[in-house]
């Protein structure tokens, strides 16, 4: 069988066992939930009046998936390594990469539809006014794309130990750090710390997925940002292979 | 089918396997015998490509399987020590995992389910949670699973652990109908497993292999091997005694006395020739013999013999 159909045949299985188990309602509803509050009570969507997502809906984002995506995260590996199939899984005439890509696609997708039934804000604010819906697609990209890189860092966390708590709190930290790097407070303090050394306090703002994902939001679909954000995902997910490797060997 | 050579795994400074190397080839079942933390698991690990070797080669079916791993692993089936299933699926959905991970599709992937579904008696458990099964049936499926694409070589580690008698007998019925065809290791510290089942038995103890042999010839190496046992009736022990002890065959003697009968047992001094039976026979001409046997020798003291640090006569690693 080629890379493809094996890479379909995990991300399968690992799809039907989000279903199988309450997570996945659980993590829906949950996110569902917390994006109708944010938007209407917290962000005030009615008393803006603006037809637009960008700092009612989409700005709460980064902080939902902080929590969230590593709860979806933690258990790829982890649970792997707990149970035992992990040996199981590795002895199948599969390449390591192939189960890596194939269980973090299954994850992202169980993401994207999560977020793919936020739609009610979209027809909602189509209703009452009239948006630039290129600018919401945008954006949608921009935050599936940013959950993809929480995803994978949580990926790495998660094939570090097989305990499912101790990978959610490690990523969770992973990922506030990729959050703080560029939320203005930080970047105030940086900047006051460093003596105003602008370079260093770009290197660090730009790993930020805030500073990336405020083009998606302005509806710019900028090839570096989606780079950024497909790199995160490259690098981490090859870590992922070569703490895999490690466990193995040592 | 399977060739290893010099296979070695350092976990630290520990050598949990130091240059093992041996063959199986089709139609061989080769058990695979050791007291716990010998290095067997280790070992299967090895051979099935879940932990890399720190030295040594291992080749399956010509495909060396470092360099090629994915056709080597293509010929392989391996059940695990735990017996490990996604424990977030229905028996079948495992099954079809397992089946489609392997390139199965269509009816293809059907029959082989229904094959081993039969095989392994999982039919009244075909969809349940795989987490609510019990211990055996769990066995089971995962070694349902290891059957499911009809290898070349099999790889099972403890596959009758956890099983009630009757699925033990019936598991080893179908590991020896199985070896008739296929390359089969399995590891066991049952030693009944290896008469019922294996053509040939390994034993390792502390990462080095003991010995490999078939099983008689294994049973040949034990000092029971060719002893006479014979009870005799109105004959004093001491007499007794005093006659088998210069036959000049005999190794040493053990008697035993119950009223009037004797029960003694001979020792060769050299195995399986047959010397020791007939002066036996001539010695206790005039005696009332009721019984008289020749043993076989027993696996579990050759076992016990070569495993023991005592007795076994190694030098006990640091």
């Amino acid at each position: 069988m080629n890379g493809p159909g094996i890479i379909k045949t995990i991300a399968k299985r690992e799809l039907l066992a989000y279903f199988s188990s309450p997570v996945a309602y659980v993590f829906i509803v949950i996110f569902l939930l917390l994006n109708g509050f944010f938007t209407f009570m917290v962000g005030g969507f009615f008393e803006r009046g603006e037809a637009s997502l960008a700092n009612s809906f989409f700005m709460w984002q980064p902080w939902f998936y902080l929590f969230l995506v590593p709860a979806v995260g933690m258990r790829l590996w982890a649970e792997e390594r707990r149970v035992g199939t992990l040996e199981l899984l590795l002895t199948m005439p599969i390449a390591p990469w192939e189960a890596i890509v194939g269980k973090f696609i299954a994850s992202w997708l169980f993401l994207g539809l999560a977020l793919l039934l936020t739609f009610p804000v979209v027809l909602t604010v189509n209703y009452l006014g009239s948006p630039d819906n290129g600018v919401i697609f945008a954006a949608y990209v921009g935050s599936w794309l940013m959950a993809g890189a929480y995803l994978a860092v949580s990926c790495i966390t998660s094939a570090i130990t097989r305990s499912q708590v101790v990978s959610f709190i490690i990523s969770v930290v992973a990922c506030l750090f990729l959050i703080l790097a560029g939320f203005p407070p930080v970047i105030n303090l940086l900047q006051s710390l460093t003596n105003n050394w602008q370079w260093l306090v770009d290197v660090i703002t730009s790993f930020s997925v805030i500073t990336h994902f405020e083009g998606f939001q302005k509806g710019v679909l900028d090839s570096r940002d989606i780079i950024f954000f497909l790199s995160v995902i490259g690098f981490s997910l090859f870590t992922t292979s070569v703490i895999l490797r490690t466990h193995r060997t040592s | 089918m399977i060739k290893v050579e010099n296979l070695t795994k350092i976990f630290g400074t520990k050598r949990a396997v130091d240059g093992v190397s041996f063959t199986v080839g089709r139609g061989e079942v080769l058990g695979f015998l050791g007291p716990n933390g010998a290095g067997k698991s280790t070992t299967m690990r090895m051979l099935t490509g879940f932990l890399p070797p720190s030295s040594g080669k291992v080749t399956v079916g010509g495909y060396d399987l470092a360099e090629h791993p994915i056709p080597a692993k293509r010929l392989l089936g391996y059940l695990p020590e735990s017996a490990p299933a996604y424990t977030d699926m229905t028996v079948y959905g495992f099954l079809d995992f397992a089946a489609e991970i392997r390139g199965l599709r269509g009816d293809a992937k059907k029959s082989a389910i229904n094959r081993v579904v039969d095989l392994c008696f999982l039919k009244s458990v075909l969809h349940q949670n795989v987490d609510t099964l019990s211990k055996g049936y769990r066995h089971r499926t995962c070694f349902a699973q290891s059957i499911i694409h009809d290898p070349d070589i099999l790889v099972l580690d403890e596959p009758t652990d956890g099983l009630d008698p009757n699925q033990k007998h019936e598991i080893r019925q179908l590991i020896r109908k199985m070896g008739e065809t296929k390359a089969i290791i399995f590891s066991t510290h049952i030693l009944e497993e290896v008469d019922a089942v294996c053509t040939r038995a390994m034993i390792i103890d502390r990462g080095k292999m003991v010995a490999n042999g078939t099983p008689e010839e294994l049973r040949r190496k034990s000092e029971w091997a060719g002893a006479v046992t014979l009870r005799v009736h109105g004959v004093a022990a001491t007499a007794v005694q005093e006659k088998l002890n210069h036959l000049r065959a005999a190794k040493k003697i053990m008697t035993a006395t119950n009223g009037n009968r004797v029960t003694v047992t001979v020792f060769p001094r050299t195995a399986g020739d047959g010397d020791l039976t007939r002066e036996v026979i001539e010695a206790t001409n005039g005696w009332q013999v009721e019984e008289l046997r020749t043993e076989e020798g027993r696996l579990d003291e050759v076992f016990r013999s070569m495993t023991m640090p005592d007795t076994a006569g190694k030098e006990a690693k640091p």
